[in-house]
């Protein structure tokens, strides 16, 4: 097996800002590279056929399926998983929110979820409601119904730094 | 304990256990582990119906010997998952198939790659049965595919006198109605790991809401005493009741191979593997025939609840139970009787789903009461104001309603909020002048049971552990699963407060049969009430044990517990307490007659819909949402209002766009692609809010509220678009397809209604 691998070609890309390379069948999918060849298991698989995003990355800042995309296609690119959101154990703002404000229950779709938002987010810094719904409408989520995700994606848009007692206050209706 | 007094952590918004893991990424689900040595496995399935198997072949191509092959001759113990029915659902199929998609042959392999071509050169051969896909095929009773009758199990509920009412009555409106199969659609997939060794028998990892029940299978599948099992649950990734029972069998397929093998199996199902193979909501038809007085007051109520079990019992019969029970809905009537029957079919085994039966007749008896007001010439909330039940009133099973619930107050209180009566008037005068999009608003009314129904508590009798150690960090020992819904993070808070310290001196410890007690399954909305008022009595056990020592005052703070702990632990050793379930003593049930109380407590609502139908694309919108509840008091109030916007998420779904497409007793539409939950532009603005009333039973006065929020959206839709295009739609999923075919079918509204009038 090894020295079937050995003929395949090095594929080389950049993932969450560290140089990597791999020699991967050339159609194996990104999705599976990131998990099992380079241990990056934030990334989620939930239906395999681009409907769910669950394995949403950015790819030279575009938000693609990584079920979708072969190897191949990111020789040369850069990849940003959940991994590569928070710099130094800080959290980034958005993972912030998410955690603040509800934004994650059973915490499969959140990764995501998220980079959709960071997507988002880096296009259109001030999106208005419906620009976030539709900004998040490629990632299902079956248990919090959006609410708090759309909540904490317009938190993140609205505040440069956030102060953790104060989001929360605001997101609980009485 | 049921109070409302000053609390310092229950009651606020405290940052989810788990959070931080999982908006990192570093949250570990059960395809995030590898074993050393690990092999992965797959599942060979019918692809017929129901049928003799007459020949298991292993087809040309395939390097059999490197794959290890499991069938139904491996299994050591019972070839059964034990449930409720003792021999219902074979592990595998050794003789014969009773539906699609069933176990028949596993095999496991180093290299995942492989297993996909190897599953298909499998070949069977079987001799076909006749086979039957529908509650009217199986009540006819022509082809027999379950027991003597085809009837997985039946109730009947009767209070009062049903027969004798009818002569009374100034109207007996009638209806049927339908709901479809649902999906639960968690986004992480059924899967485990199996390790076996002699030693050490049978361990298992895995995505599941219930560490016990897969505990208690493999005991017997593998003839393993006790501590030769082992399960453990690893974080999983939305369960919603798709993962109560199937887990035990992948679990033992996992085991079987794992045993066989001599090393680590991973099982992980596809999409398509999971929509196909795995349960779903009970499809369901209910009848109700119901007589009122000019005033609309309820004099008699007839029911049928009828529901599709599919080929095995499994958790059938209690869902059929919780269906029956709320089925009447949140009413008092006097004269009621209920005939409900779970019928098998030839469909894989459908199972538990948030609500449990309780959102297919609470479908049911919200639309019939708006066919009522009709008949009566009121407003559906006036028909709902008349009849609710009442504190000292008694529901179907004779139980007296003990809560100061005021209903009337809660339905005013909703009407206000989604600015009801002016939205209804506004809407019929525009809808009068618009061909194109008729706008709608519907209200419902209704409870749900928190807890196992009747006696299951007290046959659960469930244990709650807790530990500190000596540096005063305390662990709560439970099998109660995080899933999403917020076990972690309520079991944290209750222990928390009753100990005087903060969150993060308490953790939660990963279930796992050799560490925590059995404290019951996930499901029934009875986590936060039952075992979170256990954590509560181990709290107080905990700190009255280090009062006795006279380690700790009366009041004290978290360094003097901290203090106790160290000296309590070096002088005696470690410090463990137990707390177990105690039936309340005034609680009665009678299983024979259905008597009796049936639930410890409920949960009340009234939500409105309000909806916008496009009549040229019979599409239609749910623009806004309100969601109006008691559930006593509320833990943690940003936790319990993502649960209730989720459930109502799902609801929508269930209402207008989630339909399992069946062809020959197989989910024919097992993709995401083609089985459609709601996104973020389907689901509108979702208002929250909920009315307080302490309940004696839970902590701090809590009650469940996890299932409660998937029973009313359905019906609220559904009155929504009755009240837009004045048509009386009676089955869910109302796709725009659906909604076409019965406008072409039926043009003039309103003419499928079924009003008799007596008088």
């Amino acid at each position: 097996m090894s020295a079937a691998k050995m003929q395949w070609p090095e594929i080389r890309f950049k993932v969450n800002g560290a140089e990597r390379s791999v020699s991967v069948p050339p159609m194996k999918r990104l999705l599976d590279v990131l998990r099992e060849d380079m241990g990056l298991t934030g990334v989620k698989e939930g239906c395999g056929e681009g409907e769910c995003g669950s394995c949403s990355v950015l790819l030279d800042g575009v938000l693609v399926n990584s079920c979708l995309v072969p190897a191949l296609q990111a020789n040369g690119c850069e990849v940003l998983t959940v991994e590569g959101l928070a710099t130094n154990g800080a959290l980034a703002h958005i993972q912030q929110t998410f955690l603040e404000l509800g934004g994650t229950q059973c915490g499969i779709c959140t990764p995501g979820m998220m980079l959709a938002a960071e997507s988002l987010l880096r296009k259109n810094p001030q999106p208005d409601l419906d620009e976030i719904r539709e900004g998040l409408a490629g990632n299902l989520c079956r248990c919090t119904g959006y609410m708090r995700i759309i909540d904490a994606v317009r938190r993140a848009s609205q505040t440069p730094t956030s102060t953790a007692a104060s989001v929360r206050e605001e997101t609980v209706r009485k | 304990m049921g109070d409302m007094s000053q609390t310092r952590i229950v009651g606020t918004p405290a940052l989810r256990r788990e959070g931080i893991d999982k908006v990192t990424g570093g949250a570990r689900y059960i395809d995030d582990i590898a074993l050393p040595g690990m092999w992965h496995g797959a599942t060979v399935r019918s692809n017929i119906a129901r049928g003799a198997i007459k020949d298991i072949r292993f087809g040309a191509g395939i390097a059999w010997d490197e794959f290890v092959i499991v069938t139904a001759k491996d299994i050591p113990g019972e070839n059964c998952i034990p449930l409720i029915v003792d021999h219902d659902q074979p592990v595998l199929a050794e003789t014969q198939v009773n539906h699609p998609e069933e176990p028949v042959v596993l095999l496991a392999h180093p290299d995942k790659a492989r297993l996909h071509e190897a599953v298909a050169a499998v070949e069977i051969d079987y001799e076909p049965l006749p086979a039957i896909f529908s509650i009217e095929e199986s009540e006819q009773q022509r082809t027999i595919v379950w027991g003597e009758d085809n009837v997985i199990k039946h109730f009947l509920v009767e209070k009062g006198d049903v027969d004798s009412a009818w002569l009374r009555a100034a109207h007996i409106v009638t209806g049927e109605y339908h709901t479809g199969a649902q999906e639960q659609l968690y986004i992480e997939n059924n899967g485990v790991i199996a390790d076996w060794s002699e030693a050490d028998g049978l361990t298992i990892r895995g995505s599941m809401q219930c560490p016990y029940y897969v505990h208690r299978a493999l005991l017997r599948v593998f003839d393993l005493p006790t501590e030769k099992v082992r399960v453990i649950q690893s974080e999983t990734g939305g369960a919603f009741g798709g993962k109560e029972d199937y887990p035990s069998m992948i679990a033992a397929h996992a085991g079987l191979l794992a045993k066989k093998a001599g090393r680590p199996v991973k099982i992980i199902y596809d999409r398509e593997e999971d929509l196909a193979a795995t349960t779903k909501r009970h499809p369901s038809r209910t009848r109700y025939r119901t007589a009122v007085d000019r005033e609309g007051r309820l004099l008699a109520t007839d029911i049928q609840v009828d529901l599709d079990g599919g080929a095995y019992a499994t958790v059938t019969p209690t869902v059929l139970s919780r269906a029956t029970i709320h089925a009447s809905g949140p009413y008092f009537c006097e004269n009621i009787r209920i005939r409900s029957h779970a019928w098998a079919t030839n469909h894989p085994p459908h199972g538990a789903f948030r609500g449990f039966g309780s959102p297919q007749t609470i479908f049911g008896i919200e639309r019939h009461m708006d066919q009522i007001a009709k008949a009566v010439g009121i407003s559906p909330e006036e028909v709902r104001r008349r009849n609710f039940l009442a504190q000292g009133k008694t529901t179907a099973t004779g139980q007296e309603i003990r809560d100061a619930i005021d209903l009337p107050g809660m339905l005013d209180r909703a009407l206000k909020i989604s600015d009801y009566e002016a939205k209804r008037l506004r809407f019929a005068r525009e809808n009068a002048t618009s061909s194109v999009i008729k706008r709608g608003i519907g209200v419902v009314s209704f409870m749900h049971g928190a807890g196992f129904t009747g006696s299951g508590e007290r046959y659960l009798n469930s244990l709650v552990g807790m530990e500190a150690d000596a540096a005063g960090h305390v662990t709560v020992l439970v099998s109660s699963t995080e899933f999403g819904q917020g076990t972690n993070t309520i079991l944290s808070q209750v222990a928390a407060e009753a100990l005087g310290l903060s969150c993060e001196d308490v953790s939660i410890a990963q279930p796992d049969t050799q560490r925590v007690p059995n404290s019951g399954p996930t499901v029934a909305s009875r986590t936060t009430m039952i075992v979170g008022r256990l954590v509560q009595d181990a709290a107080y056990a905990l700190a009255n044990i280090l009062r006795e020592k006279k380690l700790l005052g009366e009041g004290y703070s978290a360094a003097g517990f901290r203090a106790a702990c160290a000296t309590y632990t070096e002088r005696f050793g470690a410090l463990r307490v137990e707390a177990r379930y105690q039936a309340p003593k005034d609680i009665f049930w009678d299983d024979a007659a259905y008597k009796g109380e049936a639930y410890p407590a409920f949960a009340w609502a009234v939500y409105v819909a309000e909806v916008a139908v496009d009549l040229r694309t019979y599409s239609t919108q749910v623009v806004n949402f309100y969601a109006l509840q008691e559930v006593g008091r509320v833990i943690n109030p940003l936790l319990a209002a993502g649960q209730i916007e989720g459930g109502v998420a799902q609801g929508i779904g269930y209402a207008l766009y989630e339909k399992v497409v069946w062809k020959d007793g197989r989910m024919s539409n097992s993709q995401m692609t083609n089985y459609i939950m709601p996104t973020a532009v389907d689901v509108p603005n979702i208002e929250v809010y909920f009315d307080e009333t302490p309940c004696e039973h839970g902590p701090y006065g809590a009650k469940g509220l996890g299932e409660l929020p998937h029973d009313g959206p359905a019906p609220a839709i559904l009155n929504a678009i009755q009240n837009a295009t004045g048509i009386n739609f009676t089955s869910i999923p109302l796709l725009p397809e659906d909604m076409y075919l019965r406008m072409v079918e039926t043009p003039e509204p309103g003419t499928m209604e079924t009003v008799e009038c007596v008088k």
